[in-house]
Parts: C-alpha cells; sequence; structure tokens
C-alpha cells in the first residue's frame, strides 16, 4: 500500500474580507506519496499559495481535512503546527527568506537550534549540506553578500538539514534567472532522491513544472487536472 | 553564544544610528540618575550627619519614657560609670553624659525660660560640635567649672557680656530649689536658632549638685566614627543594657524624626521627577521597539514557518530590548558613577549654595555618595521600564500570523 505524506479531504477556505466572503479552494481531496515532486500550477489567485499554507500548517482551512505524515493539521493548536513545521516540514519561498543577520551556516543551522540539536553537531550538519548545495567556502557570508541563487540554495538546505517529511516551495525560482533556476531545480531534484523527501511546490514557471513528476492544475481554487508525468 | 542571542545582537546594529540614539537616552538619563542620586544620598548624609554632629548625637541611652516625657526624675542612675562602660564596650570614646533641666535665667535686665544642660566637657567634644562652635569666649574648662556656656542670640537677649553673671532659678530632682549664680565664659553659634536662642551649658557635676541629681543624669550620647557603623554601635549598647530593663537605646532618626521625615519628603519629591524622566524615555525607546518589529514582520512570518513559537520570538524582542537597555546603562552607569567619584573627592557645590547652607550651619559641599545602591537603583528602575516597553512589541509579536506575516512588505 502506498504511503502518504500529505492527505487532503473535501478542504475548503474562505477568506474573509470585510463583508465579503471570497472563496480561495473548494472541495479540494489530494493524496500525496511519500518521495513524490510534485507541482501546483494555475494562475495567479487559483488558490496555489492559499493550499500550500494550509499543508503547511501557516493557515488553517474553513472546512475539511488535512493529515501531513500522520498527523492532523486541520486540528492543531498554535503551539502544535510550530512544533509540526519545526520537525516535518521545510520552506522555501520565493526570495528574502533568509535571515539577515546570520551567516549562511548560522542560517542553516538556525531550525536545528529549535530542535534542541548540539552545537557541534549542529555545526557538521550544516558544513556537510553546505557541500552537498556547492556552496563551501560561502558559509560565513551573509545573506546580503550572496546572490539570488546562492540564498535559494541556502534556504534549501536549511529547508533538508532537519530531514522533515515534506519541503514546500512557493515559487522558488521565481526571482532567478533561468540558469539560475535549472541549477536549482537540479539541485531539488538531487535533495528529492537523495534525502527520501516529498516535495511540493506552488510555480508558474515552465521550468518547475518540467522537473516535476506529477503536476496538479487549480484554477479559481479547485483541482482541473492531476497529471503524474514520466 | 547560541543562535538567538546572536540575532538579538546583531539586529541592534541592523540600524546603528537608531540604537546609538536609543541607547545613548538610556545612557543620559542613567547618567543623570546615578548622579543625582549619589548627590542626594551624599546631602542626605551630610544633613544627618551634621545635624546629629550639633547636638543630638547618633544615639542615646535614656531611661524609659524620658524622650515623650522629659521629667528631671526619669534618670540614668551612676550615669557616668554607666558612660565608662560604654566607652570601653563600643570601643568609642565620643559617650558623653547629659542632664537636663529647666530654669528661669535672669540677667541684670530680663529673665528668660531656658533648658539648661549638664555636660561632661571633656567627653562633649567627640559627640557635639557645640565645644568648636563658640565663637566669643571660651568652653567650659572641666566637669566642675563653675561656668556657664550660652548662645549667641540668648546672650544678646538677656544683654550679657563676657564674663557676667547669670542667675538660674529652677527645680532640683527632688523637688527643691535649684538656684546658683555662674559667670559667662563663652558663647556659641550653632546656625541652629534653637539652640542659640534658648541653651545654656553647664558642667555635669555642677548640674548635679544644682539640681540635686546626685550621681543620676538624663542622657548618655553616644557617636560612632561613621553613620555606617550605627547598626553595629546600637547592638553592642543595647547589649550593655540589656541586664538594665528600664534603660533604652534610641537612634537618631527616634531622637530627630523631623530629619527622617524631611528626607522621605525630599525622596518622593526627587523620584516624581525621576519617573517622569524615565517615562519619557521609555516612551521613545517603545517607539524604536515598535519600528524595529514592524520592519520585520516578514522575517518573523518566516521564523514562525520554520517553526520558532510565537514566545521564542518575543522572547527574542524583549531580549534585543535588554541587549539595549544595558548598552545604554552600562554607559551611563560609568558616566554617571565616573562624575560622581569625582565629586565625591572633589566636592560638589554651585554658585551661592555655600551662603545657603551656611545658614543652617551646613558644610557649603556635597561629597555624593558612593555605594552599590547609589550606582544601581536607577538604572535599574531604567530596566524595568524599558523592559516593560517592549512588552507591547513583543506581545504583538505573539498575534501574528504567519501567513500575513510572511507576506507583509
Amino acid at each position: 500500500m502506498t504511503e502518504h505524506t500529505v492527505i487532503l479531504r473535501n478542504v475548503s477556505k474562505v477568506y474573509h474580507q470585510n463583508t465579503l466572503a471570497v472563496q480561495a479552494l473548494t472541495d479540494i481531496n489530494l493524496d500525496i506519496p511519500k518521495k513524490e515532486l510534485a507541482c501546483l500550477s494555475g494562475p495567479s489567485g487559483s488558490g496555489k499559495s492559499t493550499l500550500l499554507n494550509l499543508i503547511g500548517g501557516l493557515d488553517k482551512p474553513t472546512s475539511g481535512e488535512i493529515t501531513v505524515d500522520g498527523q492532523r493539521v486541520d486540528l492543531l493548536g498554535k503551539a502544535e503546527l510550530a512544533a509540526l513545521r519545526l520537525h516535518k516540514i521545510g520552506f522555501v519561498f520565493q526570495a528574502y527568506n533568509l535571515i539577515p543577520v546570520l551567516t549562511a551556516r548560522e542560517n542553516i543551522e538556525f531550525v536545528m537550534q529549535l530542535q534542541g540539536i548540539s552545537a557541534a553537531e549542529r555545526r557538521a550538519r550544516a558544513m556537510d549540506i553546505l557541500k552537498e548545495v556547492d556552496l563551501t567556502g560561502l558559509e560565513d557570508r551573509r545573506p546580503g553578500e550572496l546572490s539570488g541563487g546562492q540564498q535559494q540554495r541556502v534556504a534549501v538546505a536549511r529547508a533538508i538539514v532537519s530531514e522533515p517529511s515534506l519541503v514546500l516551495a512557493d515559487e522558488p525560482t521565481a526571482n532567478l534567472d533561468s540558469k539560475t533556476a535549472q541549477a536549482l531545480m537540479e539541485l531539488l531534484v538531487h535533495m528529492n532522491q537523495e534525502h527520501n523527501v516529498t516535495f511540493l511546490f506552488s510555480t508558474h514557471d515552465r521550468l518547475v513544472m518540467d522537473f516535476s513528476r506529477r503536476l496538479i492544475k487549480l484554477h479559481d481554487g479547485r483541482i482541473v487536472d492531476d497529471q503524474r508525468r514520466t | 553564544m547560541t543562535i538567538v542571542l546572536r540575532i538579538a545582537w546583531r539586529n541592534l546594529w541592523r540600524h546603528a544610528r537608531r540604537t546609538w540614539l536609543t541607547a545613548s537616552a538610556i545612557a543620559f538619563s542613567a547618567m543623570l540618575l546615578v548622579f543625582m542620586i549619589t548627590l542626594q544620598l551624599g546631602s542626605y548624609d551630610m544633613m544627618i550627619d551634621t545635624t546629629l554632629r550639633v547636638y543630638t548625637g547618633q544615639m542615646q541611652v535614656q531611661r524609659l519614657g524620658y524622650k515623650d516625657k522629659r521629667q528631671m526624675r526619669t534618670t540614668v542612675p551612676d550615669a557616668a560609670r554607666l558612660a565608662e562602660r560604654l566607652r570601653v564596650a563600643t570601643g568609642l570614646d565620643a559617650v558623653a553624659v547629659r542632664a537636663q533641666g529647666f530654669a528661669l535665667a535672669s540677667s541684670v535686665e530680663r529673665s528668660y525660660g531656658v533648658p539648661v544642660i549638664g555636660v561632661q566637657p571633656e567627653f562633649e567634644r567627640g559627640v557635639s560640635t557645640l565645644p568648636h562652635l563658640v565663637k566669643t569666649g571660651r568652653y567650659l574648662s572641666d566637669s566642675r567649672a563653675q561656668e556657664l556656656v550660652l548662645g549667641s542670640a540668648l546672650a544678646r537677649n538677656l544683654k550679657l557680656a563676657l564674663g557676667d553673671e547669670l542667675t538660674l532659678l529652677g527645680s532640683g530632682k527632688d523637688g527643691s530649689v535649684a538656684a546658683t549664680v555662674l559667670p559667662v565664659v563663652g558663647f556659641f553659634e550653632s546656625g541652629n536658632p534653637e539652640l542659640d536662642r534658648r541653651l545654656v551649658l553647664m558642667p555635669l557635676a555642677v548640674f548635679q549638685e544644682v539640681f540635686a541629681m546626685g550621681d543620676d543624669a538624663h542622657t548618655i550620647v553616644i557617636t560612632g566614627p561613621s553613620y555606617e557603623s550605627i547598626p553595629l554601635t546600637n547592638a553592642k549598647v543595647s547589649a550593655l543594657i540589656a541586664d538594665q530593663p528600664e534603660l533604652t537605646v534610641l537612634d537618631w532618626d527616634e531622637l530627630v524624626p523631623g530629619v527622617k521625615q524631611l528626607i522621605q519628603t525630599d525622596m518622593v519629591q526627587n523620584w516624581i521627577t525621576y519617573i517622569a524622566l524615565i517615562v519619557i524615555v521609555t516612551l521613545s525607546i517603545m517607539n524604536t521597539f515598535l519600528m524595529n518589529v514592524l520592519e520585520r514582520t516578514r522575517e518573523f512570518g518566516i521564523m514562525l514557518a520554520l517553526g520558532a513559537s510565537p514566545a521564542r520570538l518575543a522572547a527574542l524582542v524583549m531580549l534585543e530590548s535588554v541587549f539595549l537597555t544595558l548598552l545604554g546603562l552600562v554607559i551611563g552607569i560609568a558616566v554617571g558613577g565616573g562624575i560622581a567619584v569625582y565629586y565625591h573627592f572633589a566636592g560638589f557645590s554651585f554658585p551661592g549654595m555655600e551662603e545657603i547652607y551656611a545658614q543652617f550651619g551646613l558644610p557649603g559641599v556635597i561629597h555624593p555618595k558612593l555605594s552599590f545602591a547609589s550606582f544601581t537603583l536607577g538604572p535599574a528602575v531604567i530596566f524595568v521600564f524599558t523592559v516593560l516597553a517592549a512588552l507591547n512589541p513583543a506581545l504583538r509579536i505573539r498575534k501574528l500570523q504567519p501567513v500575513e506575516a510572511i507576506h507583509a512588505v
């Protein structure tokens, strides 16, 4: 039987703007198996980011059930959600998602420190992952001293270093040139294979879709297509 | 250093100019408070010391009830011998016996009702500055000398000159008539109108004879080397008189409660000013912290997404405020403390101060009091207020929604 990292059942999300109710997601049912490399695509306002936020426990669904790695996310409180994100979910955002006052290595160590990992182990693991993302020698640079591509590599390293079950990446290539974006996607595919982590992207970028093994299309808050690619 | 500490410290320097401005405000208020409080405490010590040294002494042994009702018969028996034992027990020379009566003092031209004090001239110099404040003539020569010294204002009122005789008529301890005529050998000017206008001093032995006191007296005045030594001296004295339950030892604040009340009133007034200053500084600091948090909303959102708990982020903001406050306080204490140390040795004065203080018999300069409390009390209050100021932004973080925070500009 296939094990699933993410299971969504009848998930809906309604935002209230003043007196207006905006239906962001409607009746989403989705299973994402372990080690999947899936991509949410669709036009702006289709609900990609909303769905990613709900799966990541950054927001709560209006109705429906969300299960991540066997845990019902929609039932968790603030502190439990923080713990879930800390231990089971890694995030990569569009840009500017590193802590500016920390070096590349410290940014990677940050999550491990929250997890209570010892300083020596944190450092060793951070250096290993920096080597894996080809940033050896740049570990003491702060985000402002790194290129956009290098910053995204650090973000990927930070997302993966604590060995989560799931990495959520919201438009990871949005601010990168095509060459850098290609390199980043190759890195993410490599991480997916080497670390057995499930990846779920939201994107407009054709390149990201090309690298994904599963393409889930959203439109007006509904899944309109779900294709497995070879 | 943990990463959270590093984030807190480095965040201070993201806007170095802002940090320095805020730290300067804290430093300035801390410096001002350190100096003002050391000066204030120094002036209190000076006020207490000066007041006590003129006449009252730091503590007195009396018979129970004498302080509230000064009756001739409420005496300390064999007072001179007890005083000698106290000198030995405390190691202090400044232990002097006094007896007090009331008499009608008459010169050729005028009469006034005055308190008459019997003193031990040889020991009085240790507990009172009056012997040094005789501006005309001289002080009493010894315990048996048949002579008087009185306040200069009283002498003027009685129209007495040096060498004139003063007649004293009162009642003795046993109710008998106490009468004597003695020459005046000196006039003192203490700066205290109450003393200068009323007091008549005579040798103790003469007093005891005139007022039928036998070996009794009313008070034993004790003065230690410093204000700080009072509790220890008090303990020694109390231990020595423990076998005489009819006697009690009274500290200066019981003998002259007005001084303590004056100090307390002054303290309250000063602290109202200090708190106003601290509140103004705190509001500016609160503004800085709020800006700091609002600017970094997206960053906090990212941290929340990574799994940092809102409580940990609130703690981070509190930590930043602690670092900033400590930075300002260290500078403020160093500068304020430096100024206080300088004036502690050089003495602090301002134009006209000497004249004003001289009217009250006080020295013309204040020596700021250097103590742990005087250096830390003001900064500690600033610390509490600034940490409270950081609570508001810290609590805002606890309410942050990760999704909204991440998308904040």
